[in-house]
């Protein structure tokens, strides 16, 4: 099943250069129908080389590389540039042709017809979102995120279905990029399009791809989707090129509550008094306590407002406590947690285990620590698995 | 200049037509073989070191010395004054299309082999419509050089407006010297005006409307 899906495999690929060093080596790498696969890595890391592989731009010293089924080799590398799309940094339109040259020069190579040419044209013109009339125009007539929106558009005039990308945005200012990596994605996703695309941006890979392919000195480090990839990431190499904050916001992602939780919440049982309640919320510095029955299951809370407007007539936790209207448990992602807490202003959440027993707590100062990390960075960064927070912040639940 | 014209007019007709059919022999043959020559050796970056050397070599030849060589091989007349000519237009030709092929984008020619160009495809669609300009110059150069080299020839009998002048000079009559090389720098400039015309047209537009 997973070999019908399969269209580009390289088995064991490396090319070297005479007397050089090897440009790439050991290659294994499958691409499946319809994924955005970016190859990402430093300058001289064998992205590109690895890229020009697959329309037999560069042909492989070593191994084998398997298309659509069939050893790459048996294709004719010409008749094989017609059947992949294929787009450039400097987007490589042909100054000398009008847009609708450039756009149809492909389908001429295959000596379409011209008005099946002329349909292409007009079809993949509204696709670049640029008006008709622009058909007629040479390149220089148009802004450079045009120019690059025709070579993205031009590779598939013929209706090709893989498309290689080598660092197509590069050259382009932020707005025109992400307007343009709008456009291949909609290409991945809307027209099942398969994408192959050289990049040294770790932004723009993690917002496009489905696989990421890291390299590094021609060899491939780590092959595996964004997700994985930024929350194991394989060695150093990998950590540095995501970069620290990147690994911090993905790890806010991925951190479970226990991992943030305050151990050690202000809590008072349901058989103690009031008086105690009061001790215990001047001791802790905090005004509200969350109530437990003498088993430590969750039961409520109390807050000191309540306990002042009836401490008159009561004199028990039990008689004036209230049910917590959410909590959560010790395995919850943060970011859920977080989201409740800073949108819908909850001061705290309580956070239990799966037979409802209190284990923590998470409060609006915990929360500023770790988005305190994520902006300022964090000392101890190897071992984000092991936040401790200080001990104040049960008590500074009271501020918020 | 009436009675010049007068005393001269029919031979003058005659001598710039063979002036004109010596050197445009010689540079539609500069042309065949130095155009598709440059083309080729921007395949062979090696080969074109020495290629451009020799040619290099052949234009420091003084004219004169390389016209009176040709006339053990070619006798005297016409022959030897067009393959003289001819060796001398090759450098301009040759050296232009060759910086002109190797000054096309390499972007561009690798985005006509990443569409699915041939090489002759990305030769005659591509490259050389991208440096027609350069070659361009490099015919005009040299058609205006052979030109007005081609006056030498008639040295070694190949006729043409240099009669004029050289007659002039053995006869000390300076209405015969000027008489010649008025015509011959009408002939180079018309030539240059006329090519510069070609150029226009065979470079390709980049722009919708040029004024």
């Amino acid at each position: 099943m997973q070999s019908a899906k399969e269209i580009i495999s390289f088995q064991n690929v490396a090319k070297n250069y005479r007397g050089g060093n090897d440009a790439v080596e050991d290659i294994n790498i499958t691409v499946n129908k319809g994924e955005f696969v970016c190859l990402i890595g430093t300058s001289g890391s064998g992205k590109t080389t690895t890229m020009r592989m697959i329309n037999r731009m560069i042909e492989p010293s070593r191994g084998k590389i398997i298309f659509k089924g069939k050893n790459l080799k048996t294709f004719d590398p010409v008749r094989l540039r017609r059947t992949i799309g294929y787009v450039i940094q400097n987007n490589g339109l042909m100054p000398h042709m009008t847009i609708k040259d450039n756009i149809t020069l492909v389908p001429k190579l295959l000596k379409w017809q011209q008005d099946k040419m002329d349909r292409k044209a007009k079809e993949l013109i509204k696709l670049a979102d640029l008006p008709e009339s622009y058909l007629d125009r040479y390149p220089a007539e148009l802004s450079g995120g045009q120019q690059q929106r025709i070579g993205v558009v031009r590779a598939l005039a013929a209706d090709q279905d893989i498309i290689l990308m080598d660092e197509p945005f590069g050259a382009l200012d932020p707005i025109t990029r992400d307007d343009l990596q709008e456009l291949v994605k909609h290409l991945q996703e809307e027209l099942g399009k398969t994408i192959i695309f050289v990049t040294h941006d770790m932004d723009e890979a993690l917002k496009l791809a489905t696989h990421i392919v890291i390299m590094d000195s021609g060899h491939v480090i780590q092959d595996d989707t964004p997700d994985n990839i930024l929350q194991h990431p394989g060695n150093d190499f990998v950590k540095e090129l995501l970069g620290e904050e990147r690994l911090l916001q993905a790890q806010q992602n991925t951190l479970s509550v226990s991992d943030i939780m305050s151990k050690n919440p202000a809590k008072i049982t349901l058989g103690q008094s009031l008086a105690e309640a009061i001790r215990e919320m001047s001791y802790r510095h905090v005004d509200t306590l969350l109530v437990t029955d003498d088993n430590n299951k969750l039961k409520g809370f109390i807050d000191l407002e309540t306990i002042n407007d009836r401490y008159s007539k009561y004199s028990n936790v039990s008689d004036i406590y209230q049910a917590n209207r959410f909590k959560v448990k010790t395995t919850s992602y943060l970011r859920d947690t977080s989201e409740r807490i800073l949108k819908q202003g909850y001061k705290y959440v309580p956070v239990i285990d799966n037979d409802n027993n209190l284990i923590g707590i998470v409060t609006r100062a915990s929360l500023v620590n770790i988005i305190y990390d994520a902006i300022w960075g964090k000392e101890e960064l190897d071992n984000p698995d092991n936040i401790k927070l200080p001990d104040t912040i049960a008590k500074e639940s009271d501020n918020a | 200049m009436i009675s010049f014209l007068n005393q001269h007019g029919s031979e003058l007709i005659i001598k710039t037509w063979e002036q004109i059919y010596i050197s445009a022999f010689a540079i539609i043959l500069g042309i065949i073989v130095a155009v598709p020559l440059g083309i080729l050796l921007t395949r062979y970056d090696k080969t074109a070191k020495y290629v451009m050397s020799i040619s290099g070599m052949l234009q420091t030849i003084p004219s004169l010395a390389l016209l009176a060589l040709m006339i053990p091989i070619f006798g005297i007349g016409k022959v030897p004054a067009i393959v003289a000519l001819f060796i001398y237009s090759l450098l301009p030709i040759l050296r232009n299309t060759y910086i002109g092929m190797k000054k096309v984008n390499a972007n561009l020619i690798d985005a006509a082999r990443g569409l699915g160009m041939t090489t002759m495809q990305s030769i005659f669609k591509v490259e050389i419509p991208m440096s027609m300009p350069i070659i361009m110059s490099g015919i005009r150069l040299s058609t205006v050089y052979v030109i007005s080299w081609s006056t030498l020839a008639s040295y070694i009998g190949a006729g043409g407006l240099g009669d004029f002048i050289f007659n002039g000079l053995n006869l000390y009559n300076p209405s015969l010297i000027i008489g010649g090389t008025i015509p011959v720098t009408i002939l180079a400039i018309l030539a240059d005006y006329l090519l510069g015309i070609f150029e226009k047209k065979v470079t390709p537009k980049t722009k919708r409307s040029e004024v």
